[in-house]
C-alpha cells in the first residue's frame, strides 16, 4: 500500500531542462513547488570535475550518464509488420538519467526553428499544392506560431549565453548571421566562438559557392557569462569533451550551470531524487490528475498529490508515462485515430569526410557546437519544386572534438584493421573533416509509439514500442543534402573526400541523434494531438506535458531551443491565465 | 558558479539516520533522496571518481588459452610495425581481460531480459549471450574449429596469414559456431579492441600512451584555448592521462 504524502501546490515530473524551467517559472509566481527525478543528484565539482572528465571510454562508450537499459528500455521495429525487439543496448541514441538529464551531456547546438517551420503543413499546401504532401505523411501545422516563441527562445538564449551572430535583427538581414532566420529581437548575448582551421576551411568554400556560412548557435561559452538570474558561466576552453559528457568548467549551458544555484535555494522549492513516477493518478471522472505514485531506491510506493502536474522526462518517457496512466486515446495506426503516440519522428544525418594531405587540422580540439554551418538548404529556404520531397536540413563542420576512440576515419579502400588500416589511422587522423548534414522526419502514418505487448521493465511495466523508418521522403531529402555537402567538400580542394549517405532502414545501432520528438504533439484540434497550444493536456487540463514530444514533426536542427521556448511560452500560460481560472485554456 | 556559500544546514540523509543509532520513521521523509529547501546536496570529497588504476600483471579473468587467443588476434587487429607498438604492447589483452571480469563483462547495464530473438539487423544486438559469455563461446569454438582444419591446434598456434584468414572469415560471418555468432563475436572483439588501444591507460590499455602518439591526440587535456586560432600549426605539447605523465611522477615519490 503506497504510503500518502502531503499535496503540493505543483509537481514536476523529471529534473532536467524543463523540468528546472517551469520549477523556477512557478516557484517565482509562489507557488509550492516538488520535483521528482528517478535518478540522483549530478554537480559539476562532484560529478564532472576537469581532472577526470574526459574520459572517452567511461562515459561515451560504458554510458556512464545515460538511461541503462537494464532499467528501461524500449522495443524497436521499422514497421508494424515485424516483431519489436528490445534495443538491448544504447545506439542509435541516447537518453539521460539524473538530475539535469540529457541536458548534462547534449553539444549545446542551441537553435530556433524557421516561421514555415511551424506551419509545416499549411505552409507546404500554399507553395506546393496538396498533392506535395503524401496522404500517409500525417504532418500539421503547430498551433503556436514563430512570432509568439520568439520572446521565449531569446528568454532561453539569454539565460543560457549562447554564443552567436544574429542573421536578422527586427527584418534587417545582417552580414555573418544566418539570413534565413526568423526575426530576432536582439543580437546573441556573446559573440561566436573563435574557429579553428576546419570550420573555416568549410566557411571559406561555401562562401566561394555562393552559400552565406555562418557559426553555429552554442551553448559553450565564448567568453565568461553571468546570465539574468546572476548565474556565472565560465569561457569555453575547446577540450573536446561536451556531447556524452558533463562540462567540467561551467562553460556548457545546463540546469546545473543556469538555474539550479537560484531554484534550490528558494524555500517554495523541493526535489526528491531516486524518485520514480510509475503513474500519473485520476480521479473517478478521468479528467483530473490527483497524485502520481512513485516509487524510491529501497522499491517503497508513494502516492504524492498535487494540485497541478508538470511531465518534464525526455520524449520517450513522457509518452510512456501517458500511456500507462491511460491519459488521452492510444494512436491507431491502422485506423490512423487517437492521439497518444502519434507522429514519433527522428532525424536523418549523413556524413562527408574530407581528406586533407597538406593540412594539419588538430581536430581534437573543439567543442560541443563549435562550427560553421549553412542553412540554404534547410526548411522551405530553398525552392522544392520537382524535388519530390519537403523539408531540409543544414549542413556544416562543427569540431565537437575528435575523440579517439569514437573518430577513425581513412580513405576509401582502407581495410578495416590491420597494418594498413594503423598506416591510413596514423596518417589521416591530424588531417582529417567531416562534413555533417543534419535533416528533417517528417512524420508519418507508419511511425508511431505504442505499449509493447511482451516485454517489461524492472517494475513488470509494459516496455513502450517504437515503430520507425525513413520514408522515400528522408531518403530523397538526405541524399540531396549529401550531395550539396559532398559539392562544398570537393571545393575544399583537399587529397580525397569520402561521402557517407544514409542508406536503407533506420537501424538502431549505430549512434545518430538524440534527437527523438513526438507521440504527445501539440495542436489545435483534440483528435489530432494530444496537447493544445500551452502543451495542456486536452483530456487532463491541470496536466502539461512539456519537451519534444509536443513537435508536430521534427525539423531540420537541434530541437532543446525549442524545447526550452514552449516551455517558457508554456510556463507563461500557467502563471498569467490557468493559475487564475484553472481549467481549459483553449 | 559556486553552488551555495551558504553554510551547510542540517538535513536528512540515509548516512545520517543510520549513524544516529537508530532507524526513526519521519513524517514525509521517504528513502529518496529529499533536497530540502535551501540546500545544495554537494558533499565535499564525495567525488564520483574514476575506478583505479589496473595494475598490469597477470590476467585476472581469460584461461591461459584464452588469453594466448586474445593477444593473438588483437595483434592481427592492430599489429606491432614500423610505426610502434601494437594492441598486444600497447596492453589491449589486459584491458580486455579487467573489462570482461567487470560490469561490462556481465552486461550489467544491458536489457538482458527474455523472450530472446534474432530479429532484423537494424535491431541490434539480441544475443542472450554478456560479454563475457560470449569471448568464452567464441574463443573456445574458433579454437575447436581451427583444430578441426587441421593446420594447428589453436587459433594463438597459426601463422599470422592463416590468422588473418580466420579472423575474415568471422568478420563476414563465413564461419558458422555452434553457440556463438562469429560476426558479433568478432564486432566485439574489434570494437575493444580499439577501446583498449585508445581509452586512458587507467584501464589498462593504451600503454605509455601509444595510441595517443600514434595519432596525435594529446590525452586528457582540458584547455586548448591558446591554440584555437593557431591555424595549421601541429600540436606541440605530448599526451597526458587521467594521472598525469610518467615523467611528472619520479621514482620513490609519492604522487599519482
Amino acid at each position: 500500500m503506497a504510503e500518502k504524502l502531503p499535496s503540493v501546490d505543483a509537481l514536476v515530473i523529471g529534473f532536467g531542462w524543463t523540468g528546472a524551467i517551469l520549477a523556477q517559472e512557478l516557484t517565482d509566481a509562489g507557488l509550492n513547488v516538488l520535483a521528482l527525478e528517478r535518478g540522483n543528484w549530478r554537480d559539476t565539482p562532484t560529478d564532472f570535475a576537469p581532472t577526470f572528465a574526459q574520459d572517452e571510454l567511461r562515459y561515451y562508450w560504458r554510458h556512464e550518464l545515460f538511461q541503462y537499459p537494464a532499467h528501461e528500455t524500449l522495443t524497436v521495429r521499422n514497421n508494424a509488420s515485424q516483431v519489436a525487439l528490445p534495443m538491448r543496448r544504447l545506439g542509435s541514441f541516447l537518453p539521460g538519467t539524473n538530475v539535469g538529464g540529457a541536458g548534462i551531456h547534449w553539444n549545446g547546438q542551441s537553435w530556433r526553428f524557421l516561421p514555415s517551420d511551424f506551419l509545416a503543413r499549411s505552409h507546404n499546401t500554399q507553395r506546393y499544392g496538396k498533392s506535395a504532401i503524401p496522404d500517409d505523411m500525417t504532418i500539421q501545422d503547430w498551433g503556436v506560431t514563430y512570432g509568439e516563441l520568439e520572446p521565449h527562445y531569446d528568454r532561453f538564449e539569454y539565460l543560457c549565453g549562447i554564443s552567436g551572430k544574429a542573421g536578422n535583427l527586427q527584418g534587417q538581414i545582417q552580414a555573418g548571421g544566418n539570413p534565413f532566420e526568423g526575426p530576432r529581437a536582439r543580437e546573441f548575448p556573446n559573440p561566436p566562438m573563435e574557429m579553428t582551421l576546419p570550420p573555416a576551411l568549410f566557411a571559406q568554400a561555401a562562401q566561394s559557392m555562393g552559400y552565406k556560412p555562418f557559426p553555429q548557435p552554442s551553448a559553450n561559452m565564448s567568453r565568461a557569462y553571468t546570465n539574468p538570474l546572476g548565474v556565472q558561466l565560465g569561457p569555453c576552453t575547446y577540450c573536446g569533451f561536451c556531447e556524452k559528457f558533463g562540462c567540467g568548467n561551467y562553460a556548457k549551458a545546463s540546469a546545473q550551470t543556469t538555474i539550479l544555484p537560484v531554484l534550490m535555494r528558494k524555500p517554495n522549492f523541493k526535489l526528491r531524487t531516486e524518485a520514480e513516477v510509475t503513474k500519473i493518478n485520476l480521479d473517478a471522472t478521468g479528467k483530473r490528475a490527483v497524485s502520481v505514485t512513485f516509487i524510491d531506491a529501497a522499491g517503497r510506493e508513494y502516492e504524492q498529490p498535487a494540485e497541478l502536474i508538470v511531465l518534464c522526462a525526455y520524449i520517450l518517457h513522457n509518452v510512456r508515462l501517458l500511456l500507462l496512466s491511460k491519459i488521452g486515446k492510444p494512436y491507431d495506426a491502422a485506423a490512423n485515430e487517437g492521439v497518444v503516440g502519434r507522429n514519433y519522428a527522428y532525424q536523418i544525418t549523413s556524413s562527408v569526410n574530407v581528406f586533407f594531405e597538406d593540412k594539419i587540422l588538430n581536430p581534437f580540439i573543439g567543442a560541443g557546437a563549435l562550427g560553421m554551418v549553412v542553412d540554404d538548404y534547410n526548411g522551405d529556404n530553398f525552392d522544392h519544386a520537382g524535388l519530390g520531397f519537403i523539408g531540409g536540413g543544414y549542413i556544416g563542420n562543427i569540431q565537437t572534438g575528435a575523440r579517439p576512440i569514437e573518430t577513425h576515419e581513412v580513405p576509401k579502400g582502407t581495410p578495416g584493421w590491420g597494418s594498413q588500416w594503423k598506416k591510413a589511422l596514423a596518417h589521416n587522423y591530424l588531417r582529417t573533416m567531416s562534413l555533417a548534414t543534419h535533416g528533417a522526419v517528417m512524420s508519418h502514418r507508419g511511425n508511431f509509439l505504442d505499449l509493447d505487448p511482451t516485454y517489461r521493465d524492472v517494475y513488470g511495466r509494459p516496455l513502450m514500442r517504437m515503430t520507425f523508418d525513413y520514408t522515400d521522403n528522408e531518403h530523397r531529402m538526405s541524399d540531396f543534402l549529401t550531395d550539396k555537402a559532398a559539392a562544398i567538400a570537393k571545393a575544399m580542394n583537399a587529397r580525397e573526400i569520402k561521402a557517407n549517405p544514409r542508406k536503407g532502414s533506420w537501424d538502431v545501432v549505430p549512434y545518430q541523434t538524440t534527437h527523438n520528438t513526438g507521440g504527445a504533439i501539440m495542436g489545435t484540434d483534440p483528435r489530432t494531438s494530444a496537447v493544445n497550444r500551452y502543451l495542456q493536456s486536452w483530456d487532463v487540463p491541470n496536466l502539461f506535458v512539456m519537451g519534444a514530444s509536443a513537435f508536430p514533426q521534427n525539423p531540420g536542427y537541434n530541437p532543446t531551443g525549442t524545447v526550452a521556448a514552449l516551455a517558457y511560452w508554456s510556463a507563461l500560460a500557467i502563471r498569467e491565465r490557468y493559475l487564475k481560472a484553472p481549467g481549459p485554456l483553449a | 558558479m559556486k553552488p551555495s556559500d551558504n553554510p551547510p544546514q542540517p538535513r536528512v540523509t540515509r548516512r545520517r539516520l543510520l549513524t544516529a543509532g537508530a532507524v526513526i520513521p519521519i513524517a514525509g521523509a521517504a528513502a529518496a533522496r529529499i533536497v530540502q529547501p535551501g540546500e545544495m546536496p554537494w558533499t565535499e570529497g564525495a567525488a564520483d571518481v574514476p575506478p583505479p588504476a589496473v595494475q598490469p600483471a597477470g590476467y585476472t579473468w581469460l584461461t591461459p588459452a584464452e588469453a594466448a587467443f586474445v593477444e593473438a588476434a588483437v595483434s592481427r587487429l592492430i599489429p606491432a610495425d614500423e610505426l610502434g607498438p601494437g594492441a598486444k604492447e600497447a596492453g589491449v589483452p589486459v584491458f580486455i581481460d579487467r573489462q570482461l571480469a567487470g560490469e561490462y563483462g556481465r552486461g550489467s547495464r544491458w536489457y538482458m531480459q527474455g523472450p530472446w530473438g534474432e530479429g532484423e539487423k537494424t535491431q541490434g544486438w539480441q544475443t542472450r549471450m554478456t560479454p563475457a559469455a560470449l569471448y568464452r563461446a567464441g574463443i573456445r569454438e574458433v579454437d575447436e574449429a581451427v583444430g578441426k582444419e587441421g593446420r594447428a591446434a589453436a587459433f594463438a598456434k597459426l601463422s599470422a596469414d592463416d590468422q588473418d584468414r580466420w579472423l575474415h572469415q568471422l568478420e563476414d560471418g563465413k564461419v558458422k559456431l555452434p553457440t556463438a555468432d562469429a560476426k558479433t563475436f568478432f564486432e566485439l572483439l574489434q570494437q575493444n579492441t580499439i577501446e583498449g588501444f585508445f581509452s586512458d591507460p587507467l584501464y589498462g590499455g593504451n600503454r605509455d600512451m601509444a595510441g595517443w602518439k600514434l595519432i596525435g591526440f594529446p590525452g586528457a587535456r582540458y584547455d586548448h584555448t591558446s591554440f584555437v586560432k593557431k591555424h595549421g600549426e601541429k600540436y606541440p605539447l605530448p599526451p597526458v592521462a587521467i594521472l598525469g605523465r610518467p615523467d611528472w611522477n619520479p621514482p620513490g615519490g609519492s604522487h599519482g
